[in-house]
């Protein structure tokens, strides 16, 4: 591959940050502080301050058209598709119910995107400390029974956040953790709550409902403390086994479902060597021959294929709702995971009979509704080089501009990445 | 490649063939299956269904202290359980599962488990779903049709590609595939046949396609292109349809998500309870005369933790309630070794203690429903001679 592809996708990781983006019917970008005042009254249809001014209930739809119209038209592909991945990584969902639904935007805009080149623990902290996942994971309702609130109001633990951290963002089970161990985090976490009401609105510490003593997690002791739920984060980010997870979600997520040991072994040595440097990481995933291994390739899930078609159809931001359209169709919904484990990463995950059938389905549709773009010029433009002799000879040799359209979107080298 | 046009597909050319179908939070998967009446199905509950609630052991002393706000009226009184023989009762949504119980057509299952001990959805769920004690890249229910003995293939058996993202139950070699409703305009046929060309080469892109469209062919003429808007009830209907055909599959797997209720549980099982419950309903209506000859076994990967968490929910325990039902089973009572809920009878002081293992239901299905014989439910479920198949499940 070139090296000025190289240089395209390197020069993305230092570009300026892109422009806020008001939602539909808004004139700012919206702030966390104004979301949580929406969720924190009646809903009705606009707050002062910073709150976006629209109904609260048409938040989360605007907040995910706003981010699909960014991916349809951005300079920075490669950085979105960081930002994709990461926000898997930590997925929430819309199915989590209204807060998370309503703060979904602005967990990906500020949780997740400033921190994607930055330092693992950071994204980490980032993360599971935004007032979205501290609800999507039950954490704001965890309390510790020995704590002041606890005892006073009878209520407990919730340990939901506590295991998928350890599952799922940081060690893996293959790091042998226990139930124990488990329960331990939990009670560490207590504490952390969203304030709404009154601000400073967001994540805050509650002392009087953290669970009073000291913890141990697989034999690492923490006292009681703000302090420690820091510590035990920077712990857990360092920790071997989640160097070892992560390195292998970027490298399935990078170069192949099954992505060869070293390539593994290499990633994992770097977050180690650099503390966790993810932009480190990034460029050296750039830099793997295997990443540029065409027989390597990926299948494109849903969500990648109905941006890349619209891309190659020409699309501007206005075919947002297209987008969210199709990827749902397609088996997609955009922060609509069914668990806390995210959108699947593999081939296997996506390439059932119908799924597949669909794509045609869907690759005809939209080629209908771009009809004036041109055929060939799009092949050009997306495959190039990489277009087989078949699906050129099928683009040029169609009946009409559609159906040319439609063999390109629906040729197997559109299905890969 | 050109004849595999939709047009072309017919019933008799699609026997050897499962489907698959998704919608919302719950999906569904066929495959033929022995050339018997018998139907079966697996529906799997994913998220960790709280048997307690589900089916409550108001006759347990501790169960008051330790489920405060989660424990339901007695038999009886307002908004009460519905009894299920003096110890147990029903959630007081499930009513028509209820209805079955009194007609002998329901058994609940409590105390049960799959064969791990993992308190990870996502482990739990794989090895439910394997048969086994670790991950598998197939599912029991596949293995133990692929491993039936060839005289009691009445059906044909082409070798499709199988269907990746089918629930691990029914993957493997047997036969599967998978149909969805389309919400778009569909290419002419010339233009299916054009770009089944261009991609026939593709090994996995390829066969999938080809699949598909026989899937298509086979469920088109049976489940109406408009009706598949809902959640699990018309999705089980459809099901139901297709099972019923004298040609059709005889086995499926069917699921429902929803059940991880940390949170404010008493509310949100409410609801998904209703489903599950009108669900199975409508299964039953669906199959008619074919009821008779159906089972169908309710899991799920885990139970939940027996004392309240701090936020009205439970969290992520053990032993959970189970259910078997349909017009072969032996109903109208509760199978249960019930370990108690007193404090020294919890596994590790928190949850329900599981006294069966899933598999020797299962095991106990395969041989005395769908009569397979026993290397087929040792293919099924590896490594487990010591989990004898359960007797007793079925009418004789």
């Amino acid at each position: 591959m070139a090296g000025s592809t190289r240089d395209w996708l390197l020069a993305q990781l230092d570009a300026p940050p892109d422009p806020p983006q008001p939602l539909k019917g808004s004139e700012a970008e919206p702030k966390l502080d104004g979301l949580l005042a929406i969720l924190s009254t009646s809903g009705g249809p606009s707050v002062p301050g910073e709150a976006p001014s629209l109904p609260r209930r048409q938040i989360p739809d605007a907040e995910v058209l706003a981010y699909l119209a960014r991916l349809i038209v951005t300079p920075t592909p490669f950085r979105e598709r960081l930002v994709a991945f990461w926000a898997n990584h930590f997925t929430i969902s819309l199915r989590g119910g209204r807060t998370v639904a309503v703060l979904a935007g602005d967990y990906v805009r500020t949780a997740i995107r400033p921190h994607v080149t930055g330092r693992f623990v950071d994204l980490l902290r980032a993360a599971v400390l935004h007032p979205a996942m501290l609800a999507y994971l039950n954490q704001a309702a965890s309390v510790g029974p020995n704590s002041p609130v606890g005892l006073s109001r009878k209520v407990g633990l919730n340990e939901n956040l506590a295991r998928e951290i350890l599952e799922l963002h940081t060690l893996t089970p293959a790091a042998g953790y226990t139930q124990a161990d488990v329960t331990e985090f939990a009670r560490l976490l207590t504490g952390l709550t969203v304030q709404t009401r009154q601000e400073p609105r967001g994540t805050i510490f509650r002392a009087a409902r953290h669970e009073p003593g000291t913890r141990t997690i697989l034999g690492k002791t923490f006292v009681e403390g703000a302090a420690s739920i820091d510590a035990a984060f920077e712990w857990l980010a360092n920790h071997p086994s989640t160097q070892r997870h992560v390195a292998l979600k970027l490298a399935r997520h990078f170069v192949a479902d099954e992505p060869p040991t070293p390539v593994v072994d290499r990633l994992a040595r770097l977050l180690r060597a650099t503390g966790g440097d993810l932009g480190a990481v990034t460029r050296e995933l750039v830099a793997l021959p295997e990443a540029w291994d065409r027989s390597l390739s990926k299948l494109r899930s849903p969500l990648d294929i109905s941006i890349a078609w619209l891309r190659a159809l020409g699309a501007g931001a206005e075919a947002a709702k297209t987008a969210s359209d199709t990827s749902q169709a397609l088996g997609q919904g955009v922060w609509n995971a069914v668990g806390p484990n995210g959108w699947p990463d593999k081939a296997e995950g996506w390439a059932s009979p119908e799924g597949l059938l669909l794509r045609l389905d869907w690759a005809y549709d939209l080629a209908g509704r771009f009809s004036r773009t041109d055929a060939r010029q799009a092949l050009d433009v997306t495959l190039g080089p990489l277009a087989s002799a078949s699906t050129r000879e099928a683009v040029l040799r169609a009946g009409s501009n559609r159906e040319a359209l439609t063999f390109l979107l629906g040729s197997p080298e559109f299905q890969r990445r | 490649m050109r004849h595999h046009s939709p047009g072309i597909g017919r019933r008799g050319f699609l026997l050897g063939l499962a489907t698959a179908a998704v919608f919302g939070n719950s999906r569904l998967a066929f495959a033929a299956g022995p050339g018997g009446g018998q139907r079966f199905v697996v529906v799997l509950l994913r998220g960790a269904l709280d048997g307690l609630s589900a089916v409550q052991p108001y006759g347990d002393p501790a169960l008051a202290g330790l489920r405060g706000s989660l424990a339901s009226p007695e038999p009886g009184a307002a908004g009460g359980l519905l009894d299920l023989g003096g110890f147990f009762g029903l959630h007081p949504r499930l009513t028509k599962m209820h209805a079955m119980f009194t007609s002998g057509q329901l058994m609940p299952l409590h105390a049960v488990c799959g064969p791990t001990r993992s308190r990870s959805h996502f482990e739990a769920q794989d090895m439910l779903e394997s048969g086994a004690e670790q991950r598998m890249a197939s599912g029991w229910l596949n293995r133990a049709l692929a491993s039936r003995p060839a005289q009691m293939n009445a059906r044909n058996r082409e070798a499709f590609a199988i269907g990746a993202d089918l629930p691990l139950i029914l993957r493997g070699a047997e036969p599967v595939g998978m149909y969805t409703p389309s919400r778009t305009d569909r290419p002419p046929n010339d233009v299916y046949s054009q770009l089944m060309e261009l991609n026939h080469a593709d090994p996995l892109i390829g066969p999938a396609l080809a699949e598909g469209l026989r899937a298509r062919g086979f469920t088109a003429g049976v489940v109406p292109r408009n009706e598949q808007r809902g959640g699990f009830a018309e999705l089980a209907s459809a099901a139901g349809r297709l099972m019923a055909a004298q040609d059709g599959p005889r086995v499926a797997a069917m699921e429902i998500g929803g059940w991880d209720t940390h949170q404010n549980q008493a509310n949100r099982l409410v609801p998904i309870l209703a489903q599950l419950d009108d669900g199975l309903d409508a299964l039953r209506l669906s199959l008619g005369a074919a009821w008779s000859t159906t089972v169908v076994l309710v899991m799920t990967e885990f139970g939940r933790t027996v004392r309240v968490n701090g936020s009205n929910g439970t969290d992520h325990g053990t032993g959970s309630a189970a259910f078997l039902l349909g017009g072969a089973v032996s109903g109208g009572r509760v199978l249960a070794d019930w370990p108690g809920l007193g404090p020294d009878k919890l596994l590790e002081q928190r949850d329900l203690q599981p006294t069966l293992d899933l598999r020797s239901v299962a095991k106990g299905l395969l041989s005395s429903h769908l009569q397979l014989p026993d290397p087929a439910i040792a293919v099924a479920f590896p490594n487990s001679e010591a989990i004898k198949p359960k007797g007793g499940l079925l009418v004789t």
